[in-house]
């Protein structure tokens, strides 16, 4: 399903300059909602102590390789590491802690909710904007770029409310090339990056042990997009296009659509419900058909 | 020199102010031919130039019109003229050489009477003008040497494939006009090395393109020279400035301005050039259309990339009258250039070089004042810029805003196929804890940070054991997923059959595609080869056709619809060289049905 975007200008060229250079965006889940509701063998803290040794061996693969992770938080989300800004280069992971705990703070202090039921939803909207700024930022550096991907290390819920933000930051990430890998660290599947994954040629994997979630990261998120033509990667298993009727919920393989909003009805109604347009009489015949072509066609 | 005839089309006029006849002027050796366009005019012209004495032409600059008179002896006379004086000079050229022609051997009947081009005589100047070629130019001396001293060519075949040099030296062109070096003059102080001294070298040439430059240097020699301080002292002052910008050593040029009134006129920005600059600006075109270099990728970089830019520390507002600033001397430079050489007065004379500068300076103001229609003008433009189409929103009906209620809406529509496709829903992770507030929540995680910033990395980062389980799932995990055909496009249905069938498939594909290349590639059957070339074709193809169905039906049920869809497009190739085959024999039966024998 796709919702209309804006046009866009057309995408810098990609210059690529080695082949398995690579720009990872890591956008790590630190909801804090989401991170209390669970109960498992992944504890915050061994959740950030796997990432920083995944992100270090991710340096230590290619010289030229770079890091930014970006925080997803409940009510923000910020740039918290990036090696090539970094000074001191054996202060990473201290630098990125030190860094956490302020967006932590300022995350905090946004919060306007006196009390939060269930795990919530992080800003992933956000964060893979952010992410697709930073990448095209490197398009337009120069001739000479690593090749970027996004990782999400995701676990809040879906939010419903960021669909259409999300969609558009897929359909982006679609147009610049950029692959976003999926790893899924929650309880529930996510929808969005299921087809965020699958629409940019990334991969999605939902771990099974958490508490191998190094092992995880390093086998399969590690592999730079130039190697990836050569391994075999877990696949996607399929996602069903199938889409329910806005109106009942029901899945349908054949259905109404709003021609303004792309919205989706099992049967013909007056009018949307979703964006308010009234729609003309259903055609139920085919002859008349061509009429209507030519009457719009002079309208015009 | 004379071509055998001269083509060109020309109007004739029996007076100058005569709109003339339009039609094509031919001229030979011989004779002038006027043929009119319009086949019923009378008049035609068919003249001997044994009867032409003499020409005149109009110029070109002081007329509108392209002319050639040609007078007769007995004072009749023909104009003619010509859509281009180019056209003109050219028919010009060749009645000269007609007039001169017959005027000759109307004298001296036959002493040389065709043979121009071998013993040719060269006059002085046109040899030196070769022999400066030759040395101007070391590829072809090399190639002269090579083949005209070398005796392949002669030299007059050598140089007649290079008449465009030689024609530059045509002593009929107008005097050239020297353009200004399109080099920058930079400083390149000349250091001795040694003692703090600085050299500077001044050529009348560069004192020019400094003036035409820089026009508060020019006002300012005219004003100080002589009567303030010497040529020489000017001059010293000026590449003292130079210096200085060299050094690109803001602070130290404001401060040495501060205590010399000339040297600051050098090191300020010019005021002259800023005022013709806004003069240039408020002229610009209203129609340029700026949205073209949108889509230029440079425009990221500072400065349009270019290098040699100052560095950008922030500079107190007092120094900038002492910045400069390396696109605007590009830009100056560049303009100056493509003006070209304005002044024509002799070099040496520094001040009449200022003065002729200045003259023209006020010249060019005191035109365009004069062309006081320039303001209506540039409303005039104002007003259809309104026009331009990239200028102009939508003219489209009024369009209403997208304007969606709840985009959540598109999300259930999706969610839940997306999830029951994956299956499981969060196995052995539960969920706990309800409802807590943002202060428990926030808490635990700040809890959390510090506590790895307290204890740092845990050692191992993972369990081996776990580390394997985790390795062995995923690769089990892969290699199921490879035969497991799910709705993805990429994966091939071939990968999904098992090998033999899928070898027997692609080898059946493969030789069906070389039988039918050159099966239709014999087509039409021109020669007794060629149809028992396909007669063999056919029969090999035919044979292909049952082992197909035969692989259909070897594979279990749950191959046969993807094999089928497989073999479909392999018969459908078949089936259609099948059919033209059946058709040529046919025609070719029903064509030669009365033939007794025989094939063809
Ligand atoms: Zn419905
Ligand atoms: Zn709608």
């Amino acid at each position: 399903m796709t919702i209309p975007t804006k046009k866009k200008m057309a995408p810098a060229a990609s210059k690529l300059y080695a082949d398995d250079v690579s720009l990872l965006m890591v956008l790590i889940d630190t909801n804090p909602f989401f991170w209390n509701s669970i109960n498992t063998s992944l504890s915050f803290s061994k959740f950030i102590s796997n990432v920083l040794a995944f992100l270090n061996s991710i340096l230590l693969l290619n010289q030229l390789n770079q890091v930014v992770v970006i925080a997803t938080g409940y009510n923000s989300c910020d740039y918290i590491f990036d090696s090539s800004a970094l000074q001191n280069h054996n202060q990473k992971g201290e630098s990125l802690l030190q860094k956490l705990e302020e967006f932590v703070d300022k995350d905090e202090s946004l919060c306007r909710d006196d009390s939060v039921d269930g795990p919530g939803f992080s800003l992933l909207s956000g964060s893979l904007s952010m992410a697709l700024c930073y990448i095209q930022k490197v398009f337009r550096s120069g001739p000479l770029h690593p090749r970027p991907r996004i990782l999400c290390l995701h676990g809040s819920p879906d939010g419903p409310g960021q669909y259409v933000a999300i969609m558009n930051a897929i359909f982006s990430a679609q147009r610049s090339m950029v692959p976003i890998d999926s790893c899924i660290i929650g309880a529930q599947h996510s929808a969005f990056l299921q087809q965020a994954s699958y629409i940019t040629s990334g991969i999605y994997l939902k771990p099974q042990l958490l508490d191998g979630l190094f092992q995880y990261l390093t086998t399969v998120f590690a592999t730079d997009l130039h190697s990836r033509s050569f391994l075999q990667l877990p696949k996607p298993v399929g996602v069903d296009f199938r889409a329910a009727c806005f109106c009942h919920k029901n899945t349908i393989d054949m259905g109404y659509i709003c021609s303004v909003c792309l919205s989706i009805f099992c049967k013909h109604h007056k009018k949307c419900s979703t964006c308010g347009s009234v729609f003309g009489q259903a055609q139920t015949q085919d002859s008349s058909t061509p009429d209507r072509k030519r009457k719009t066609s002079v309208d015009n | 020199m004379a071509d055998g005839q001269v083509m060109k089309r020309a109007k004739y006029k029996s007076s100058v102010k005569d709109p003339g006849v339009p039609g094509v002027l031919k001229m030979t050796r011989e004779r002038f031919v006027f043929m009119p366009n319009d086949p019923n005019s009378s008049r035609k012209l068919n003249v001997e130039f044994r009867t032409i004495k003499g020409h005149k032409f109009t110029k070109e600059g002081s007329s509108r019109q392209a002319l050639l008179n040609l007078t007769q002896e007995h004072g009749g006379n023909y104009i003619l003229e010509f859509d281009s004086f180019a056209d003109r000079d050219i028919c010009r050229e060749f009645v000269a050489a007609a007039i001169a022609f017959h005027g000759e051997t109307g004298k001296a009947t036959s002493e040389k009477p065709a043979a121009p081009l071998q013993g040719e005589q060269l006059s002085t100047a046109e040899m030196e003008h070769r022999i400066k070629l030759l040395q101007e130019d070391n590829e072809l001396q090399m190639l002269h040497k090579q083949f005209v001293i070398g005796g392949i060519l002669t030299e007059a075949e050598f140089w007649a494939t290079r008449k465009k040099l030689l024609d530059q030296n045509d002593r009929r062109m107008p005097k050239q006009h020297v353009a200004l070096k399109n080099e920058m003059w930079s400083v390149k102080p000349l250091s001795d090395g040694q003692s703090n001294r600085v050299t500077f070298n001044l050529t009348p040439e560069i004192i020019l393109q400094i003036f035409a430059e820089k026009p508060a240097v020019r006002q300012a020699y005219l004003k100080c020279v002589p009567i303030k301080m010497s040529e020489k002292e000017f001059w010293t002052k000026y590449s003292r400035a130079e210096y200085l910008h060299s050094t690109k050593n803001v602070v130290a040029a404001a401060a040495e301005a501060a205590e010399d009134e000339e040297l600051a006129i050098f090191l300020k920005q010019d005021d002259m050039l800023a005022n013709e600059a806004r003069r240039k600006i408020r002229r610009v075109d209203p129609t340029l259309d700026m949205e073209a270099d949108v889509g230029d990728d440079y425009l990221h970089l500072l400065d349009h990339g270019l290098l040699r830019e100052e560095s950008k520390d922030v500079l107190d507002s007092q120094y900038e009258p002492y910045r400069r600033y390396f696109s605007q001397d590009l830009n100056q430079h560049a303009a100056v250039v493509l003006q070209g050489r304005v002044v024509d007065v002799e070099l040496g004379d520094t001040r009449s070089v200022a003065e002729a500068l200045a003259r023209t300076k006020q010249a060019e103001l005191a035109n365009e004042a004069s062309e006081g229609n320039s303001e209506i003008d540039l409303s005039h433009r104002i007003s259809r810029i309104a026009e331009m189409d990239d200028l102009q929103g939508p003219r489209d009906p009024a369009v209403a805003h997208l304007c969606i209620k709840d985009p959540g809406d598109y999300f259930d529509s999706q969610q839940a196929n997306a999830l029951k496709a994956l299956g499981d829903t969060g196995s052995g992770v539960k969920t706990l804890k309800c409802n807590v507030s943002p202060l428990e929540a926030y808490g635990s995680l700040r809890e959390l940070v510090s506590e790895i910033r307290v204890r740092g990395l845990s050692e191992p980062i993972t369990n081996p054991e776990v580390a394997f389980t985790v390795l062995s799932g995923l690769t089990q995990n892969i290699s199921s997923t490879k035969y497991h055909l799910g709705k993805n496009p990429h994966e091939s249905v071939l990968d999904s059959l098992p090998k033999v069938t899928r070898e027997d498939l692609l080898h059946h594909w493969t030789s069906i595609q070389e039988l039918l290349k050159h099966f239709w590639s014999s087509y039409p059957i021109t020669t007794k080869y060629l149809y028992t070339k396909v007669t063999r074709l056919k029969d090999a193809l035919s044979q292909v056709y049952p082992k197909l169905q035969e692989i259909k039906e070897s594979v279990q049920s749950d191959f046969r619809h993807q094999v089928s869809l497989l073999v479909h497009p392999m018969l459908q190739a078949l089936d259609a060289a099948f059919a033209h085959y059946d058709a040529d024999v046919q025609k070719r039966s029903a064509k030669n049905g009365e033939r007794t024998n025989g094939f063809v």
